[in-house]
């Protein structure tokens, strides 16, 4: 029993990771004051690029006689995962931050658009390397759980806590960073004031567009590195077609579970992940597989009852978020 | 007082335009150091115009500015204070879910790290110094409208401001709250602080500025000593002819009892009690004025007896008559709908302004249609009547609007509140209940809106006036009811009563005097 607990707590782990990144990405971006519902979008961006840059690294060496390195080629996913999030937002920025569009149309559109990309993409390279797109083996490596010396062989702690991949890490620490920068950063403070009350903060001189910019192109380079946390993990570096199914929009969803704490992200992407392979591990005779399918959008429709309901001030929606800022002019 | 060539501030001809309307022409003005300039004028005269070029709101399109002495351009609020200039405006631009200190500090350059409490007692001891009274941990949404504004000067005296400009500051506070914010501008002010103050309150232009500068329709008229002039010439410089400052009492013999409002009782939104055992009659041809610390229960009084929303315990008896018969209605109960088509008629402008009642982005046509389009029958609802309504009302109530078609948000202060008043008198109700009416207008505005109210009394009809300013109370009223935590203290003759009666009315409840209540 109580092994299982312990394999189904490492799965959730693996499961919310991108979750999280997906949510403390959207955190940032609503915290500017803009709700990007292109997270979706954003990660199927993410999941093809990073997956295409760590293939294209590999076959160029490859052509070149050499042997590919998987930290290197780890970094290039991460990059090009990155770059591909932050272009989707930028574009989202530029519309909705320059040209003041609707922002829920162009976020719903930025997820139809990745959606496409990443399909398009990932069959289109497929296609290319004869049938389907795969990276080597010391790619998956660079993605597999670490060995951290001495840590990783502790009794029961180990293999709960420091046998997971670098990723886990790396938004384990994002999310630590960034509930750090909103509590006690004056550049987090003056962020918080864009999304909640654009008019004040630009009557205290804090440029607005550079922050509304700053913040959500970096939010979705995050998005992007969630998804290629599913390209490059969840399928182990195999391009699945519609890999990201839906985890962009949990996402959304854990922000507003999180109160819109990216603290408060990492205990509510660990429920969801688990939610999400509970199936797997915890078997009810008779219950349908599908019942087990359902519960996180259950859980996702039953947060937003509850947290409607809900009326502190501080734990709300950002006041400005999904509206757009034009300075008062006569 | 000693003529200083040291001004902090100098404008020397600005001239500023809109398209083709002219907000200021070749207006000029000088703030000397250490003192408080009042600018006085009426709504659109170019006061708070002229007050956005020197915070870097807006650009001149002529004239020059200097401040000590040197020739500045201002291009922004930022660029403003950084020359020391800190405007206070009338809506205030703060974080709702930040405390006071936070607001103080943002946006700010420093250390990267916030030290909340070393900030926090930053702020405190600049509160301290000029005699505030805030928790700079308080989040703006628990506070008070005076306690944000407290928040909105902090914040330009944390910036260093030397030159403050507040933009009709009092619009918003009662009489002693007001008396606190003078006695912070006069300590500023003997800190070496030069304030202009925006207003268009002659009694309080009188009590704090050293000088007054009048503007009027755009342009400059003239500055005058405070210690030599009286509410009569400034009234006359504001205006452009001399006109009476007396509220009119035409004597109209009271009528037959209207409404009867029996132990009311209820909680307000919170959970609090807000009225408490709450009695009063109110007649035909009457004038009732209601008085009143803010939050004494006036806004709660206002929204039962409209039915939005409910009581705990009490009547509201209406005198009507079934088939002939005289009857005495609760109102309690019924819908607001139900209430308003019996003849009451509520018209309540909130501290923002655009009233309860009013769509702002609606036209005026839309608006006067709120009340009446039930009575249509068929699909389709009458647009014809209520445009001829608006119509009439522009004429009647001098209406400054480019016509029916515009939104009612863009007009000024005053004017939407006439359309507010005008569209609750056309419905001939038999009670009308306005509170704040004259809210931030002007003199002409509030006057025309006294006389309105006048002739509403002399056709018969129960008036009920909750109003701030105890003058016009005592001018205007026939009786002044008074809450106090949401009791009535006292009911007393306006005609007969003191300023004094009435301070100490609203600051505690006395035994109830059955006579005073007979009134």
């Amino acid at each position: 029993m109580l092994d299982t607990l312990g394999r189904l707590f490492v799965a959730a782990v693996l499961a919310g990771t991108p979750l999280l990144l997906g949510a403390i990405g959207e955190i940032l971006t609503e915290r500017a004051g803009n709700l990007n519902l292109g997270v979706e979008g954003m990660m199927f961006m993410g999941a093809i690029s990073g997956l295409a840059g760590s293939y294209t690294y590999e076959q160029a060496v490859l052509a070149g006689g050499g042997t590919p390195s998987g930290v290197v080629s780890a970094l290039v996913a991460l990059v090009c995962s990155l770059a591909a999030g932050m272009l989707g937002a930028l574009v989202y920025s530029f519309l909705t931050i320059s040209l003041r569009a609707n922002q829920n149309v162009t976020g719903l559109t930025l997820t139809i658009f990745g959606t496409g990309f990443g399909n398009f993409f990932g069959e289109y390279i497929g296609q290319n390397a004869g049938g389907y797109v795969a990276v080597s083996s010391v790619t998956k490596d660079a993605f597999s759980g670490l060995d951290i010396p001495v840590l990783s062989d502790l009794p029961v702690v180990g293999p709960l806590l420091f046998q997971y991949n670098w990723l886990v890490y790396l938004a384990l620490a994002l999310a630590l960073a960034m509930g750090w920068f909103f509590a006690r950063s004056r550049l987090g403070l003056n962020l918080w004031a864009v999304g909640e009350d654009p008019a004040a903060a630009d009557a205290v001189g804090i440029n607005v567009t550079r922050y509304k910019y700053a913040a959500t192109i970096i939010g979705g380079g995050i998005c992007g590195i969630g998804g290629m946390y599913m390209s490059m993990v969840t399928t182990s570096g195999v391009w699945v077609h519609n890999c990201v199914s839906g985890y962009g929009w949990l996402a959304v969803a854990l922000v507003i579970f999180a109160t819109w704490r990216p603290l408060r992200g990492i205990f509510v992407a660990l429920i969801f992940g688990g939610l999400t392979i509970m199936r797997m591990y915890i078997t009810i005779p008779g219950l349908p597989v599908q019942i087990y399918e359902m519960l996180p959008y259950v859980a996702t429709i039953l947060v937003l009852v509850v947290t409607s309901m809900r009326s502190s001030r501080e734990h709300a929606q950002p006041k400005s978020c999904g509206l757009n800022y034009f300075r008062e002019e006569r | 007082m000693e003529h200083t060539t040291d001004c902090a501030v100098r404008m020397r001809h600005i001239t500023k335009t809109f398209g083709k309307v002219v907000a200021n022409r070749d207006v000029s003005l000088d703030l000397r150091a250490g003192e408080i300039l009042a600018l006085l004028g009426e709504n659109g005269s170019g006061k708070t115009t002229l007050m956005n070029m020197l915070s870097g709101i807006y650009y001149p399109d002529h004239g020059e500015i200097f401040i000590k002495g040197e020739p500045v351009t201002i291009r922004s609020p930022r660029e403003a204070i950084e020359l020391g200039i800190g405007m206070i405006h009338q809506h205030f631009k703060l974080v709702d879910v930040f405390t006071a200190a936070e607001n103080v500090i943002l946006g700010l350059p420093g250390s990267p790290v916030l030290d909340r409490r070393r900030l926090e007692k930053e702020v405190a001891d600049l509160a301290a110094r000029y005699g505030f009274d805030i928790d700079p941990a308080k989040k703006v949404y628990d506070m008070s409208v005076s306690e944000k504004q407290t928040v909105e000067i902090l914040k330009v005296l944390y910036r260093g401001a030397e030159i403050l400009i507040l933009d009709e500051p009092t619009a918003v506070l009662t009489p002693q709250e007001t008396e606190k914010l003078f006695a912070a501008l006069r300590n500023m002010k003997k800190d070496g602080k030069s304030i202009i103050i925006i207003t268009h309150k002659l009694y309080e232009v009188l009590s704090i500025s050293d000088r007054v500068e009048i503007l009027r329709k755009g342009e400059y008229i003239g500055v005058v000593d405070t210690g030599t002039t009286d509410q009569d010439q400034l009234t006359e410089m504001m205006v452009g002819r001399p006109i009476s400052l007396e509220i009119e009492r035409p004597a109209v013999e009271r009528g037959e009892k209207r409404l009867s409002v029996v132990n009311l009782t209820c909680e307000s939104s919170e959970g609090v009690a807000a009225l408490n055992n709450v009695s009063f009659d109110a007649y035909g041809g009457e004038i009732l004025g209601i008085a009143g610390i803010a939050g004494s229960g006036q806004k709660e009084l206002c929204e039962v007896i409209a039915g939005l929303s409910p009581a705990l315990g009490g009547a509201v008896l209406y005198s009507g008559e079934k088939n002939g018969i005289p009857v005495q209605e609760n109102l309690l109960g019924m819908s607001p709908d139900e209430i308003a088509r019996k003849g009451v008629s509520m018209a309540f402008v909130p501290e923002d302004r655009l009233g309860m009642g009013l769509v702002a982005g609606m036209d005026m046509t839309d608006n006067v249609m709120l009340r009446s389009y039930k009575n249509g029958r068929g699909l389709f609802v009458d647009r014809a009547a209520p445009k001829a309504l608006a119509e009439k009302m522009i004429g009647e109530l001098e209406i400054a609007t480019p016509g029916v078609d515009t939104p009612v948000g863009r007009l000024s202060g005053g004017n939407v509140q006439k359309v507010l008043l005008g569209r609750e008198i056309a419905s001939e109700p038999s009670v009308l209940i306005v509170a704040y009416p004259v809210r931030g207008l002007d003199i002409n505005s509030s006057y025309r809106i006294y006389d309105l109210l006048n002739e509403q009394k002399k056709k018969g009809v129960a008036v009920i006036f909750i109003g701030e300013d105890l003058d016009v109370l005592m001018q205007l009223c026939d009786r002044i009811m008074v809450l106090c935590g949401g009791q009535v203290s006292g009911i007393v003759d306006a005609r007969s009563t003191t300023k004094d009666e009435l301070g100490l009315l609203m600051i505690h409840v006395e035994k109830f005097d059955d006579e005073e209540a007979a009134g």
